[in-house]
């Protein structure tokens, strides 16, 4: 039954990487790799459950609150470019061209 | 021996929760509108956390719907808003051959996560109610936790949580480039525009709300009609769409128009009563032109006017 | 020479010898860090420096003379400079009588001379850099001679170097300046490598540099290894004295203010040479072949610089090329062995007197005539300028060696010297003897007799106070400094290994060389006469003039000389290398970076600027890594 569990989390992580790797605006992009983390939080909750141990648990609590944080600074440098550029895409303006 | 497999509250919950989780994983991917994605993360979210209630995680469950639901993703959609909630993305690729790419990558990604995991899982289930039990509830076994074997993770998390808000207070906070113009110095510059070119020193006419119109970006209108200058915002102005004078002076006009239909019979009876008044309007008139005259007509003059007609009507 | 050092070290002042060369170091550090804030008063403290040095030299000069002959050598150790293995260098001094009298030197002239730049420089705006300068010499001055060590020495020898070098180009702004400041630096690195070789031999024959252990195992050192440290050596002096072949940048050195050149190349830095090679003399006694070359190159040396100093107008050249002259024939007298040290420091210590004196009164001259230095511009001074007058023909009688003058008793035992060691060189410095009285009667005649040639605006005057009291002291010097020391400085040099003829009172002996010396003498002062005096000096030099005029106007091609033997093949070298450069590496390295470009204009399309694409890269490389980690497992 694990396995299931593990299963729905890959296919998950792997929803939240095509949509961080094809989506434009920055703020799906964003969404997308929350997805990602909640993909691995669930794969936490699953095993913890499996072996029963709490520490799996502790993990993803950890990972909620870094998390957290993390939403709030990438959040506001979206802000940020977003006044800046009037726009949220990240194809807009090419800075990273070598 | 069980010819059909013993199905229990938890596999059904899965069941129900993974396809709603995968559905709404597929459409935050897909929806062109940012409120749209936002929307199926939450769906996700709360999938997830019923599979964690399932799974004998209360805490985790009510954190996932709290923290994540609650504070993440309101954060998300504040943003949303703040960066227009109109806007819609083109999912129409234009680096080529990057969505094959993607696809192979994905695939790779997917066959690599799902082998490595499979791995790791040994042995039969044993579930968390045993230790969830041991514990005295499964709050209580985290807390010994988070206070004994992770405190010092704990209490670095609390030192990020710190740094993140500073570091998203100092990031929002406007860069002022120049020196805050106190008040008296804006009342010089005032005087000082008036002496140079004429512009009126007082406030800026107010915009044109009338009972018919809620937004600001309305513009008041002269007596002549035309569009009184500075009435919108500037900031506005950049931004929406300002109502055509045309729009504003249609259901005046209509009005008018629906008055003169009704009202031809009782006309005559109500001009003679209004004589008085019609001949001081008219020295009136007269008083306001020879006023245009020397001082070439601006815009406050004929607000002015504008003033005076309504007192006396 | 076995040093028998004293046990007196620690007693009375002894223990604080080293302020002697910290005092002027300090002060010319203050007036170079200080800057501005020093420049009313710098010129002051930068004279009472060496004004003290001097005080200190006069006590230890004064405890010595109360010490036994054979004790007069105090070592002082202060630091522990290098200790690698069994090797121990430490940073010290020696007091001994060669070293006292080179201090006495040092000090006394150098403080004459600082109180004549207080004067001289007077208008010059930088005169605060200046006297900065001259102290840092006199403290690297100090260093080498007090130096109880090769290496040590080696410090003081580079010292003496840069400050020469800062003081040539003193003058930055004229480019000859910075020039011959340039070349000098460069010439005396030639120099210096012989005695780094020297020390770093002296290092491998005897884990020492120390004079003690030198010179203590020097005699049971093979001839072949004193002969080469014994050249490097030569080498070393060669550079710093100014001695052939590497002459050629004393006489662009007068680029330098007149005091300079009278304290450091003519007094006292050029002398370091003779200096050095009278310290190492035990090393000289085991090479016979050196020690024969240092009497050879002496007397090449002071042949050439006589010629140099016949045929120059410029009345510091021709002082320049005397000195080299007369340095010439102290490293005879040392080339000579024991029986010429004494000789040698004698002729040094006159030498030093007359010829500082000389340089003070070309200076006074200068002064006089608006900074020009052509004596064809000269001309009828002596009335016009009485003090330098008589102060200057003081020294030119003592360099001629006029009897009962300082040079007088110093050249003529030099000469005898060099006739009793090896009669050639003798009759070679007999002749040069002649020549000096030639070139400096010439100089007389051209200065201060004969008739005005001076230029409109010049309107010639005698020099302040502060500049012709220390000529004054400087004449009394070159008028006794011979009879006072000539009774004494043999004894007094002996304990350092220098043997002396028995005879030597103020009054000199009657010899047969001594009176043909005095014959030649008076022969080329009369042939001066007769070529230069009976007739008006022209204005300007003569375009046709005998094949030895041009070779000595043109230093007797000392540069050309340099220009074929070392320029033109270094250069040839180098423009070789630069072609195998050019051809060689050039392409290869240019090849390489063409390559590397050519790939990176491929790759560079990689690097489109979306992080998307960025993003996709990081995601198979995941892939990738994750597919080689499962290879390696199922391998």
């Amino acid at each position: 039954m694990t396995s299931m569990y593990a299963i729905l989390a890959v296919i998950l992580f792997t929803i939240g990487l095509i949509g961080f790797l094809i989506r434009r605006n920055a703020l799906v992009i964003f969404m997308c790799v929350e997805l990602m983390l909640n993909a691995a939080n669930l794969l936490f909750v699953a095993f913890s459950s499996h072996y029963g141990i709490l520490d799996g648990q502790m993990a993803a609590f950890f990972v909620m609150v870094v998390a957290a944080a993390e939403v709030v600074i990438g959040l506001s440098i979206i802000v940020m470019i977003s006044r800046a550029r009037r726009s949220t895409s990240v194809d807009d303006e090419i800075l990273l061209k070598g | 021996m069980n010819l059909i497999p013993m199905i229990t509250g938890t596999d059904v919950a899965f069941w129900i929760c993974a396809v709603l989780a995968i559905l709404g994983g597929v459409g935050l991917v897909s929806f062109k509108k940012p409120v749209y994605s936002a929307l199926c993360l939450a769906l996700v979210m709360l999938s997830l956390a019923v599979i964690y209630a399932s799974l004998g995680a209360p805490f985790l469950f009510a954190v996932q719907i709290i923290v994540y639901m609650g504070a993440v993703l309101m954060l998300f959609l504040f943003v949303i808003m703040l960066v227009g909630v109109e806007a819609r993305d083109s999912l129409a690729e234009t680096l080529k051959g990057h969505r094959v790419a993607v696809g192979l990558a994905a695939v790779g990604v997917l066959g690599l996560l799902t082998l490595a995991i499979m791995q790791g899982i040994v042995g039969s289930p044993i579930g968390s109610d045993g230790v969830n039990n041991a514990a005295g509830g499964n709050v209580q076994g985290l807390a010994g936790l988070i206070f004994s074997r992770y405190v010092i993770a704990f209490e670095s998390t609390a030192l990020l949580l710190i740094t993140a808000a500073v570091a998203a207070m100092v990031l929002a906070h406007p860069e002022r480039l120049t020196k805050k113009p106190s008040q008296p110095e804006r009342a010089a510059q005032r005087l000082a525009d008036f002496v140079e070119s004429g512009k009126h020193p007082g406030p800026q006419p107010n915009s044109g709300v009338f009972a018919r119109h809620n937004s600001i970006a309305t513009p008041a209108l002269l007596p002549d009609g035309s569009v009184a200058p500075g009435s919108v915002s500037g900031v506005i102005a950049d931004r929406v769409t300002i109502a055509s004078p045309e729009e504003l002076w249609a259901p005046h006009d209509e009005m008018l128009a629906s008055i003169e239909e009704n009202s031809s019979e009782s006309f005559e009876f109500e001009s003679q009563e209004m004589i008085g008044t019609s001949t001081a309007m008219e020295e009136l008139v007269e008083f306001i032109e020879i006023q245009d005259d020397e001082v070439p007509g601006t815009d406050e003059d004929a607000a002015d006017t504008d003033e005076e007609e309504e007192e006396d009507a | 020479m076995l040093e028998v050092y004293t046990s007196i070290a620690n007693t009375g002042l002894f223990p604080y010898a080293w302020l002697m060369v910290v005092i002027p170091a300090a002060v010319a550090g203050l007036l170079l860090i200080c800057g501005k804030v020093t420049n009313s008063f710098g010129h002051f403290i930068a004279t009472l420096a060496p004004i003290a040095s001097f005080t200190f030299a006069v006590i230890y000069f004064v405890e010595l003379l109360g010490y036994p002959e054979m004790e007069r050598a105090v070592n002082l150790d202060f630091y522990t400079w290098i200790a690698a293995g069994s090797w121990q260098i430490d940073i010290g001094m020696l007091i001994d009588p060669l070293s006292i009298l080179f201090v006495l030197l040092i000090t006394g002239v150098g403080s004459i001379i600082h109180i004549y730049s207080i004067g001289y420089m007077a208008h010059d705006p930088n005169r605060r850099r200046f006297f900065a300068y001259l102290n840092l010499f006199i403290a690297a001055m100090l260093i080498l001679v007090l130096a109880n060590n090769y290496l040590v020495l080696f410090i003081g020898w580079e010292g003496v170097g840069l400050a020469s070098y800062l003081l040539i180009s003193f003058w930055q702004e004229r480019p000859s300046a910075a020039a011959a400041g340039k070349k000098a630096f460069v010439m005396n690195r030639v120099g210096d490598l012989g005695l780094l070789m020297a020390a770093f031999t002296m290092l491998a024959m005897f884990s020492s540099t120390s004079f003690a252990d030198v010179h203590a195992g020097a005699p049971s050192l093979s001839v072949g290894w004193a002969t080469f440290i014994g050249f490097m050596l030569l080498l070393a002096a060669c550079g710093k004295s100014a001695q052939v072949p590497l002459q050629a940048w004393l006489l662009d050195a007068m680029e330098g203010p007149t005091p300079v050149s009278a304290l450091i190349h003519a007094a006292t830095m050029v002398t370091a040479g003779v200096y050095l090679v009278v310290r190492a003399g035990v090393i000289f006694e085991q090479a016979p072949a050196a020690q024969l070359a240092v009497a050879i190159v002496g007397t090449v040396t002071l042949l050439v610089g006589a010629w140099i100093g016949c045929s120059k107008d410029d009345i510091k050249k021709v002082l320049a090329g005397s000195t080299m002259s007369q340095i010439g024939y102290m490293m005879l007298a040392a080339g000579i062995g024991p029986a010429g040290y004494a000789f040698a420091i004698f002729h040094l210590l006159t030498h030093g007197f007359f010829k500082a004196n000389m340089f003070l009164g070309a200076g006074s001259v200068m002064h006089g005539m608006n900074d020009d230095v052509n004596m064809r511009h000269y001309g009828a001074l002596r009335k016009l300028m009485p003090i330098t007058f008589i102060t200057f023909g003081i020294g030119y009688l003592a360099i001629i060696g006029f009897p009962f003058f300082a040079g007088f008793y110093s050249k003529d035992h030099i000469i005898e010297a060099a006739f009793h060691a090896q009669p050639a060189l003798g009759v070679l410095a007999l002749i040069g003897a002649g020549v000096t009285a030639f070139y400096m009667t010439r100089l007389m005649i051209m200065t201060f007799t004969s008739s005005s040639r001076w230029r409109k605006e010049v309107h010639p005057h005698e020099s302040p106070a502060v500049m012709w009291i220390p000529l004054v002291l400087l004449a009394i010097g070159s008028l006794i400094g011979g009879m006072v020391l000539n009774g004494w400085i043999g004894s007094w040099l002996s304990s350092i290994g220098a043997e002396t003829p028995e005879h030597m009172t103020w009054l000199p002996e009657i010899t047969v060389i001594g009176g043909i010396t005095f014959a030649v003498v008076v022969l080329g002062a009369v042939l001066a006469w007769l070529v230069f005096g009976r007739k008006p000096v022209p204005d300007e030099a003569p375009e046709k003039v005998s094949i030895f005029t041009t070779i000595g106007r043109n230093d007797l091609f000392g540069d050309a000389v340099n220009d074929y033997l070392v320029v033109k093949p270094a250069s040839l070298l180098s423009r070789g290398v630069a072609l195998t450069d050019e051809k060689g590496i050039d392409p290869a390295t240019e090849g390489t970076g063409w390559l590397v470009q050519a790939i990176g204009d491929k790759v560079r399309l990689i690097q489109n600027g979306y992080v998307r694409t960025y993003g996709l890269t990081l995601a198979i490389g995941v892939v990738l890594i994750g597919l080689a980690l499962v290879l390696s497992r199922l391998v």
